[in-house]
């Protein structure tokens, strides 16, 4: 395997009774790089982490992870991971130092690194005034950043992070975006799942969809949104008889054929200059005397990927 | 570093955590401070009074603290059990330890809380009127198989802890087992009072190996009618207690340790 390659898989399978959790997924991330790994709950992701953090062995298929084979030298995987799990792994009844403390004793360190260690990552992941208190009375957001914290420890080279915003308030994820961010910009290869396009767009040099254990597209988070169509923008108008005004407007303004929904007197057309297509239809509406109720510019959301991909949307939103 | 020197070092680091989780807990105060207090107060007066008193409440004792300390084994299942549910395994398995380390730290945590409930209940046991009229490396022999015992129990807990779908499930599976056991034994009345197939199994119970070990080494005596049924576990009541502890501890050591390696959190 190259060196310029961090993490590589071929062909991974496994199946946990008639369920095909994995059904040959193959992933390669240059070393200092971010891959997203975007799907549905059930699509495989948190498997593939398992599998890649030794913490499961795949049916077939091999694995490297910082130039380790992740079935014959687990060990030497585990000295060069730092895994941040679905749920933050933290101990409650422990405080953020001594949670930190213990991850950098089972790493190895001696006493006086891992006290080091610890300190500089309460500093970094700014739970100072936190630090002495048990886990059990952070908030979310600080219980993902003590976790993300442990992750890093041992500086490794590789770092898994599954689902690290799933159950945060937007402010927390806004937080633990932060964290990742800089994180990259230290030189990690960071390996991270998540079901928000929005999520993999801001952290990922390059995204996999994966749905039923499958990659269904890869690229950057602008090539799959392209494939998608962009942003959408909508607007509700007040006057059902304003309808065909407002579906004039957006035609000119869109890249697209709006579509309409006389019933709750709703326009959708495709963007693709955001903020300053909604301005200009707004301009346009007020031109031509339309009273406008809502309007809104939507990001596409996994959901308009998975349509677009697959035909489908996701099954949770079934 | 060898296998061995990796697993007692990082067993130590999970020892630390987990006795931290003890002084910080509610629970396990419990476990090792009141449960013990209640169960000699308890038995000593709701059943001494009825079965003879003073030397019933001697008799007792040892039964009490073989209980006591095998149901502490109920904490290997439910702290196991928390930890897989909450992920903290995942993150020890992802961590460049030693596989015997987590297993270890618990088992070796509820060996030191099993040793102040040991502490507690000697104290109330005097207080109600037991002693100690052995010799002193007696007593320290009977303290030693006790915890033995008590370690030997945990690791079958910890194979239930590894193996419990959920923490309530591992709660009611911890303790279930122990009550036929502890209660099929000479723990409160002497084998020889009951019927027969049961008489045979609380004769060959390694609970009544254990606790009529403890009597012999605390020379505490049996009253009237409840003297241990005579055959081979009563005549070599120590050495049978001392094997079905290792006995136990070669097959639940290395089941656990394979569970460990494989088990997947939910």
């Amino acid at each position: 395997m190259p060196t310029d390659v961090a993490v590589r898989a071929e062909a991974l399978v496994k199946t946990f009774g008639s369920t095909r959790a994995l059904d040959g997924i193959d992933l390669e991330i240059p070393t200092g790089t971010v891959l997203g790994l975007l799907g549905p709950n059930g699509a495989g992701k948190t498997t593939a982490v398992r599998i890649l953090t030794t913490l499961l062995r795949p049916d077939s298929g091999r694995a490297w992870v910082a130039g380790y084979d992740v079935l014959a030298e687990p060990n030497k995987v585990r000295e060069s991971i730092g895994l941040s799990g679905q749920y933050a792994a933290v101990d409650e009844n422990l405080t953020g130092f001594e949670n930190l403390y213990m991850v950098g004793r089972l790493y190895g360190m001696n006493k006086p690194d891992a006290r080091k260690r610890a300190d500089e990552l309460i500093t970094r992941f700014r739970l100072t005034d936190a630090a002495g208190r048990p886990a059990k009375t952070y908030s979310g957001g600080m219980r993902r950043r003590l976790d993300l914290a442990g992750a890093l420890v041992a500086e490794p080279q590789v770092v898994l992070l599954d689902e690290p915003t799933t159950g945060l308030d937007p402010r927390g994820r806004l937080d633990t975006w932060e964290v990742i961010g800089e994180l990259v910009s230290d030189g990690a290869t960071v390996l991270l799942t998540t079901q928000y396009l929005e999520e993999a767009d801001q952290l990922a040099n390059t995204i996999l969809v994966i749905d039923h254990g499958r990659v269904i597209a890869s690229g950057s988070a602008d090539e799959l949104k392209s494939e998608v169509g962009g942003e959408k923008l909508e607007i509700v108008v007040a006057d059902e008889a304003d309808l065909d005004a407002a579906v004039r407007v957006l035609a000119e303004v869109g890249a697209g054929e709006p579509t309409t929904d006389r019933h709750s007197r709703r326009v959708q057309v495709v963007v693709d200059g955001g903020p300053k297509s909604l301005i200009e239809a707004l301009r346009r509406l007020d031109v031509e005397g339309v009273t406008v109720l809502d309007v809104g510019l939507h990001r596409p959301t996994l959901d308009d990927v998975f349509l677009s991909l697959t035909g489908h949307v996701t099954e949770d939103s079934q | 570093m060898t296998v061995l020197a990796q697993g007692l070092r990082d067993g130590g680091i999970v020892t630390w955590r987990n006795l931290l989780n003890v002084r910080r807990s509610a629970d396990w105060l419990f476990a090792a401070v009141i449960q013990p207090i209640m169960f000699v107060l308890l038995f000593a007066y709701v059943f001494g009074g009825a079965l003879g008193g003073t030397q019933y409440r001697e008799f007792l004792i040892a039964g009490i603290f073989v209980q006591t300390i095998s149901f502490n084994s109920a904490f290997t299942v439910i702290g196991l059990c928390n930890d897989l549910q909450k992920g903290i395994i995942d993150r020890f398995r992802s961590l460049p330890m030693s596989r015997l380390a987590v297993l270890m730290g618990r088992t070796v945590s509820d060996l030191v809380v099993s040793s102040i409930a040991l502490v507690i209940m000697s104290l109330c046991g005097l207080l109600v009127g037991w002693r100690i009229r052995g010799s002193f490396l007696d007593a320290v022999l009977a303290y030693l198989l006790l915890l033995l015992f008590g370690f030997a129990m945990s690791w079958i807990g910890a194979l239930i802890g590894l193996s419990a779908p959920s923490v309530e499930v591992a709660q009611s599976a911890g303790l279930m087992w122990l009550f036929p056991l502890s209660f099929i034994s000479s723990a409160f009345v002497g084998a020889g009072t009951m019927p027969g197939p049961l008489r045979a199994i609380a004769e060959w119970n390694p609970f009544t190996a254990v606790i009529q070990s403890v009597r012999d080494l605390f020379g505490n005596e049996a009253p009237l009618g409840m003297a241990p049924s005579p055959g081979w576990p009563a005549d070599n009541a120590v050495l049978y207690a001392l094997l079905s502890s290792l006995v136990i501890l070669a097959v639940f050591v290395p089941l656990s340790v394979a569970k460990y390696r494989k088990v997947a959190s939910k």
